[in-house]
């Protein structure tokens, strides 16, 4: 334990402690997924408290960076205007703190905190593994140890008595290691090697439950989409090493290709290898990738079916944190998208029409979902397509704080499910079958749950406001009029599809589990291993009419020992719908509270005044914290050993910029070539100037969506409005559409019985029939020939010509190995003799065809 | 290059040792005792492995680049050939490589034996193997190299016809001849490469000095004689195809052996002979390799992903992965040959645990075929973690040693050596890019097939596993339900890892993951050998 002078020491300014040591964050939790691997299931609780204990200690590493790092941000703009503390700081780090320029609109760039080892070598250059303290690198660490640490609280109870209670904890802790390490990576390397453990621990948790067969299937599916993604990442991360590596070599020695400053450096330098097809094609592939991990048209199918794994899983991996990864992959290497795509000017970028359109999609496939974690799913991915889309506007800053706040209304919503399902419905996540009415039942975890919708559907004050709004706003600021629009829709598609589900989990009649009635020996409405198939989907719509309450046999048979073994015992004996345990409801309150009020991170200024409440200068902690500084750094203070060592004071400044607000962009990092001998890390994004009547047409669309659902929820699941139901019955456009979206757009038929089934069967199939017909038949009728005209050699020449001579040749084998020194003897002499004999003629016969 | 000529008898001494031990085996123990054999050598091979422990302390890491432990000795002075040994950066981790796993191999062998038992030949015949395999790693001399590499043919063309499978005749005889019938065209090519500089002396400073100045055309043609040589042995497309049936036949001490080094000759043989002597041929045939190395990573997966035996789908495993070696190899660059040679000791490594695994699970299920097996984590956990962490390794997880191949491999390929066509080369590299998601699938096919899911009815109920979690809880369904069907059956039960098991293959799970956290361990060595050698090859090559 560090006394608390130590403590203090290390949070003081002029410390870097935690900056300096910011790896610890990603070390401790591999530690802990050895310890619990090593001696977990020796351990009274089984190891989970070597993960707790883990996160914990990463957590406070992270919020001690995070601090650190404000004071390195407040200090360094002190140090623009001249104060004393400009010295104390540049001691500190030992390295440059460019100096701000004056005026309002300067945003000097904060060097990040780089620590770094050899971890490998290539062609004589060395490449390290370490870490990489800057705003958007330690606001993740910190979410993403926070967030883990409240998922592994609620694990405890809610897996407690699982069969693999040890490895699932291990797993978790494996997942947030992986995760820690690819936020911090100073490299390229080092983040695949993140992403690619993420991708591991989500093979390892989806298939937790792996006697099923749907679990494994649903693990393998997530393992197999992912990598066919990663291919981009290979293809994109190659293609920047090499483009980049002259310039680096000349511009930053010491640097490689692979590190991830020198990378944005490179795409912002104007030099011509960062221009033109490579760097399209580079950001492309990239993309690529994110698009494979973060779930986005066409690749989003394997987060839904992701759902398989325990609910703790959904909740950590795939809604708030390791799915953000492609999103965070883009925030990071910003410039080379910027770039790439010709974001400063308005292109419209391949990602932002991947996110809008993952926006719409996958929100119109919430709507079909009977499953309440596959309606998230669905909202999760919808939700990544608004960051996409901010991405890929210039609206850089609102998609990170966009990352942040759906993180704690995401993860809420999913441990509210999970909750549910522990107490509320019998482990059933059908909200048709097994729910409704269960906020009399659930009193905290249906609260928290309304915040968190509130939160999700962007109802200032709540959290998802500040942010998605911002997104939005930003779009249409930077010029996608249309992207705008599309936006907002999907704001509105989100406020009725959460509508549905809250109604359908909450209100109404209590049915099935929730009821109390449970299925005797029926686990298989165990939501986790739920997956309707297509007939029946059908006939949920046909029989929506009927009474919900009935009894669904649900196929009676009882499940595998997987089903079984997540029975918990003892949990049961009292059937009925009640709260969860403390463990699980504190994580979640705790997840709520942050639901409410993570939006004040980052207010927007005039949306503050319009709640009637002054927030004043600075409140943007995030875009002044986490937000590169987008100007030029002299070169001499970012080169290692250079200049920079001691105070530089000279910064190329861009020439002034003209009077009038419009072109105030038009020079500027990522907009023009950095002046001789500076670089840029970051580009200048614009910000939009919040309008208050933006705010409430926002406001206004989700209102309308909210109106519209409810009064479809109580005209549809309450009344039976015969107007509505049966809908899909009698009119032939309805149905084809539904259909169409039940079907999830026929994109699971097409990679799974079309591009999966041709390769694992016909193709590979082909190949090897070749293989062994074609090829292998060669070398076979080969060998046969060989043995064939030995055999006829042998009848006609050896036995009729040659056996008179064999006392002749008898004498030269001999001669042959008296010649060779023999210090051999035996057959191996004589067959080297005979080789060696046969080798030579050979030779000689090909040096007289080249010679001659 | 300077030869650092200290300690130089360390070299002769790791690798005939072994010659004595099998030597002692032969003539120093009766047919009828089984243990004495066994004593001898895994004493013997454990020896080895201490001289070579000796020779990594002793080899000046400084000095990665140049010869060290250098002998050059008059052997055959008719034919100018020496008896010239050193080791270098590129050699070390191999040479080393060959003696763990033989080693490892021994004592996995001890309560391991294949069916046909003899263990007094079976382990004079591993010995010899070893010699032959460190005596290429260090030879200096093409004549040297050349009988140190058919040396190596003969014990495991008997172990593979006498200790293996029911098809072993065939198998081993299709080895033989086709791995000969490469070997006649590679002495050819060795021998018009001897007079083409002059016919002075077979020794590797010598070829890589003079061989340059050889016409591009007859270049050509000398490396075409090689590359049948190296490929055939490595195994390319399309001489691939004694692989999968020596494999599939081959005991699993045949494949282990097999796999982790016997392989590596090809693909050492291009890198240290044909590359840097012919180096117009090589660029020239550069392309050639390339595409074959492609297409063998591709048409390597679809073999797998048609297989229903285990161990066959492992042996095609290998077809793509040295695709991937070759591929990095074909660049002529630094980074290509450096990738190639890690990830032919990470492939040694990790495609020779899941040659272990497949055999171990051969020994206690009497089958490989796929569909028989299910629920392996069920009945064997241990195993099923094993066989789990190998095929992540194997496809290419970060953090594990086979990344470090794969991946920097692929990558070179975006920049392959400046004589070289960029675009084709780039073609290449996103195609193999393509491959890992293949590897993927197979080796998680197989693994949801084999370890996930319920045993099938065939062997449930069987394991100390079940039995164990029958007796502590309550949810013993499996069990309950399979061993009512069984009763009439005896089977064997299945145990999870033995002890000798964990001995044998705990250096290799450690091993793949300290070079996979940490690759710069190898990187260290390998890079500067590299660099001076590609630094041969390309002053060979006109601008």
């Amino acid at each position: 334990m560090l006394a608390a002078e130590e403590i203090q020491e290390a949070l003081n300014l002029s410390s870097g402690w935690f900056l300096d040591n910011l790896w610890l964050v990603g070390l401790i939790p591999a530690i802990g997924f050895a310890l619990i691997m090593g001696f977990g299931k020796k351990m009274p609780n089984g190891g989970s408290e070597f993960g707790l204990a883990s996160m914990v200690a990463s957590l406070v590493v992270a919020t001690g960076a995070g601090l650190q790092w404000m004071n390195r941000v407040d200090s360094a703009e002190e140090a623009g205007h001249g104060g004393d503390e400009a010295i104390g700081l540049l001691q500190t780090f030992g390295r440059s703190v460019p100096r701000a320029a004056e005026g309002a609109e300067a945003a000097p760039f904060i060097e990040p905190v780089l620590t770094t080892w050899v971890w490998w070598q290539n062609s004589g250059l060395e490449f390290g593994i370490g870490s990489l303290g800057d705003g958007l690198a330690i606001l993740l660490l910190w979410l993403v140890a926070f967030i883990s640490l409240l998922v592994q609280i609620f694990s405890l109870d809610y897996v407690r008595d699982d069969r693999r209670y040890t490895q699932f904890f291990g797993a978790l802790t494996l997942f947030s290691a992986g995760m820690l390490v690819m936020v911090m990576a100073p490299n390229m390397i080092q983040l695949i090697l993140g992403w690619e453990i993420m991708g591991l621990c989500s093979f390892m948790l989806i298939g937790h439950w792996w006697e099923d067969h749907e679990n494994s299937k649903a693990a393998l599916k997530a393992f197999f989409t992912v990598r066919v993604g990663d291919v981009g990442l290979l293809v994109g991360t190659a293609i920047i090493y090499f483009a980049s590596s002259d310039w680096i070599a000349v511009n930053l020695p010491g640097k490689s290709g692979f590190d991830i400053d020198a990378i944005q450096a490179w795409a912002l330098s104007g030099d011509s290898s960062a221009s033109g097809a490579a760097i399209l094609v580079a950001a492309t592939a990239l993309f690529i990738a994110c698009i494979g991990k973060s779930g986005q048209f066409p690749l989003h199918t394997w987060l839904p079916d992701a759902m398989a794994g325990p609910t703790p899983v959904s909740s950590l991996l795939h809604s708030s944190t390791m799915v953000v990864a492609g999103v965070f992959l883009v925030a990071r290497i910003y410039p080379v998208f910027w770039e790439g795509f010709n974001i400063a000017n308005g292109g419209l970028s391949f990602i932002a029409m991947i996110g809008a359109i993952t926006i719409v999609i996958a929100a119109l496939l919430a709507f079909v979902q009977d499953d309440i974690k596959k309606v998230l799913a669905y909202s999760t991915v919808s939700q990544l397509g608004y960051m996409m889309l901010g991405l890929g506007t210039g609206a850089w800053l609102p998609a990170v704080f966009h990352i942040f706040t759906h993180a704690f209304f995401k993860c809420c919503l999913f441990l509210c499910a999970g909750s549910i399902s522990h107490s509320g419905s019998h482990h059933s996540f059908d909200m048709k079958k097994d729910m409704g009415g269960l906020r009399k039942h659930m009193p905290i975890t249906f609260w928290s749950w309304i915040v968190s919708t509130l939160a999700l559907t962007g109802v200032i004050p709540f959290a998802g406001f500040w942010s998605k709004d911002e997104i939005i706003d930003n779009v249409g600021n930077n010029g996608y009029t249309f992207l705008f629009w599309v936006g907002l829709g999907g704001a509105a598609l989100t406020a009725m599809y959460m509508t549905r589900a809250t109604y359908l989990t909450f209100f109404g009649e209590a049915r099935g589990a929730a009821a109390g009635g449970h299925h005797d020996d029926d686990h298989g409405g165990h939501g986790d291993e739920h997956d309707l198939t297509l007939e029946e989907h059908e006939l949920e719509l046909a029989t929506v009419g009927a009474p919900l309450g009935s009894d669904h046999a649900d196929g009676g048979a009882p499940k595998s020992l997987g089903a079984a073994a997540n029975a918990h015992g003892g949990h049961h004996d009292d059937h009925g719908p009640h709260e969860s345990g403390k463990l699980i409801t504190i994580p979640i309150v705790i997840l709520a509270f942050f639901a409410l009020t993570a939006g004040f991170a980052n207010p927007t200024p005039l949306a503050g005044d319009a709640l009637g409440f002054n927030l004043g200068e600075g409140v943007e902690l995030i875009k002044k914290y986490v937000e590169p500084g987008h100007e030029p750094v002299a070169l001499d203070a970012v080169t290692p050993g250079g200049p920079g060592e001691s105070l530089t004071p000279f910064v190329p400044q861009f020439a002034e910029e003209g009077e009038g607000g419009k072109d105030a962009y038009a020079s500027g990092c990522g907009r023009t070539t950095p002046p001789d001998g500076a670089v840029c890390f970051f580009p200048k994004v614009k910000h939009a100037v919040p309008e208050l009547g933006k705010i409430l047409l926002s406001l206004a669309v989700v209102a309308v969506g909210y109106t519209f659902a409810i009064g479809f929820c109580l005209a549809f699941y309450k009344r039976r409005d015969s107007r509505l139901v049966g809908l899909t019955e009698r009119s032939r456009l309805a149905n084809a559409g539904y259909k169409f979206i039940v079907n999830k757009y026929y994109l699971d038929y097409l990679y799974e019985n079309v591009i999966v089934r041709a390769v694992a069967h016909p193709i590979s199939a082909a190949a090897y029939w070749f293989n062994q017909h074609v090829l292998d038949a060669t070398v076979d009728a080969v060998g046969e020939g060989g043995k064939r005209s030995g055999q006829w050699i042998y009848d006609n020449v050896d036995q009729k010509i040659v056996d008179g001579a064999v006392n002749t040749s008898g004498a030269v084998a001999s001669e042959t190995g008296r010649g060779l020194q023999s210090t051999q003897s035996g057959k191996v002499n004589q067959y080297g003799a005979l080789i060696f004999g046969a080798a030579a003629v050979g030779a000689i016969v090909l040096v007289i065809i080249n010679v001659g | 290059m300077n030869n650092l000529t200290d300690n130089n008898w360390i070299l002769s001494l790791g690798t005939f040792l072994p010659l004595l031990g099998a030597l002692a085996i032969m003539f120093g123990t009766s047919k009828d005792d089984e243990r004495t054999p066994k004593i001898i050598g895994i004493l013997t091979a454990g020896l080895t492995l201490a001289v070579g422990i000796a020779t990594l302390v002793l080899f000046d890491y400084d000095q990665a680049q140049n010869l060290q432990f250098f002998v050059d000795a008059e052997w055959i002075e008719v034919i100018s050939s020496g008896y010239t040994i050193g080791l270098d950066g590129i050699s070390l981790p191999l040479y080393f490589l060959s003696m763990a796993v033989t080693f490892l191999v021994m004592i996995y062998s001890w309560d391991n034996m294949p069916e046909a038992g003899n263990p007094k030949a079976f382990y004079s015949l591993m010995l010899i193997l070893q010699t032959g395999m460190a005596g290429t790693f260090i030879a200096q001399d093409l004549i040297l190299f050349f009988v140190f590499f058919e040396v190596v043919l003969l014990p495991m063309y008997f172990m593979i016809g006498v200790w293996g499978g029911a098809d072993r005749k065939y198998a081993s005889l299709k080895f033989f001849l086709y791995t000969m019938f490469g070997s006649a065209f590679m002495l050819v090519a060795f021998l018009a490469l001897f007079f083409q500089t002059g016919a002075e002396s077979f020794s590797f400073a010598w070829l890589y000095e003079m061989g340059a100045g050889i016409d591009r055309d007859v270049q050509i043609w000398i490396f075409a004689g090689m590359f049948l040589g190296f490929a055939v042995k490595v195994p390319m497309f399309p001489f691939h195809t004694w692989l999968p049936d020596a494999h599939t036949q081959a005991p699993t001490q045949g494949s282990v052996i097999l796999a982790a080094i016997l392989l590596k000759l090809g693909t050492y043989g291009f890198v240290r002979i044909a590359l840097p002597m012919l180096p117009q041929g090589a660029q020239a045939w550069a392309p050639v390799i390339g595409i074959l190395a492609v297409i063998g990573i591709i048409y390597g997966a679809l073999g797998c992903l048609a297989q229903t035996d285990m161990k066959r789908l492992i042996a095609f495993s290998s077809v793509a992965h040295m695709g991937f070696v070759m591929l990095g190899i074909s660049t002529l660059t630094t980074f290509g040959i450096n990738a190639a040679l890690f990830g032919m000791v990470a492939h040694g490594l990790i495609t020779g645990m899941l040659f272990f695994v497949a055999g171990s699970i051969k020994h206690r299920y009497h089958t490989l075929e796929i569909k028989r097996l299910s629920g392996m984590l069920l009945q064997m956990p241990k195993m099923g973690w094993i066989l789990g962490f190998a095929a992540m390794a194997s496809l290419g997880l970060p953090g594990l040693a086979g990344f470090w191949g794969e991946f920097p491999a692929i990558l070179s390929a975006y920049s392959p050596h400046p004589s070289l066509n960029e675009a084709l080369f780039r073609t290449l590299m996103v195609i193999a890019a393509v491959g890992t998601v293949l590897a993927a699938a197979y080796l998680l096919w197989l693994y949801q097939r084999t370890a996930f899911g319920e045993p099938t009815e065939e062997f449930a109920g069987q394991s100390d596993a079940e039995h164990e979690a029958a007796g502590h809880d309550g949810h013993g369904v499996a069990h309950s339900l399979s061993s009512a069907a069984n009763t009439d059956e005896h089977h064997d039960e299945i145990h999870d890892v033995q002890p000798t098991e964990w001995i044998a293959w705990t250096p290799f799970l450690i091993a793949i993951v300290v070079f996979g956290v940490y690759p710069q361990l190898m990187f260290k060595v390998l890079d500067p050998a590299v660099t001076e050698l590609v630094k041969t090859i390309s002053a060979g090559i006109p601008q």
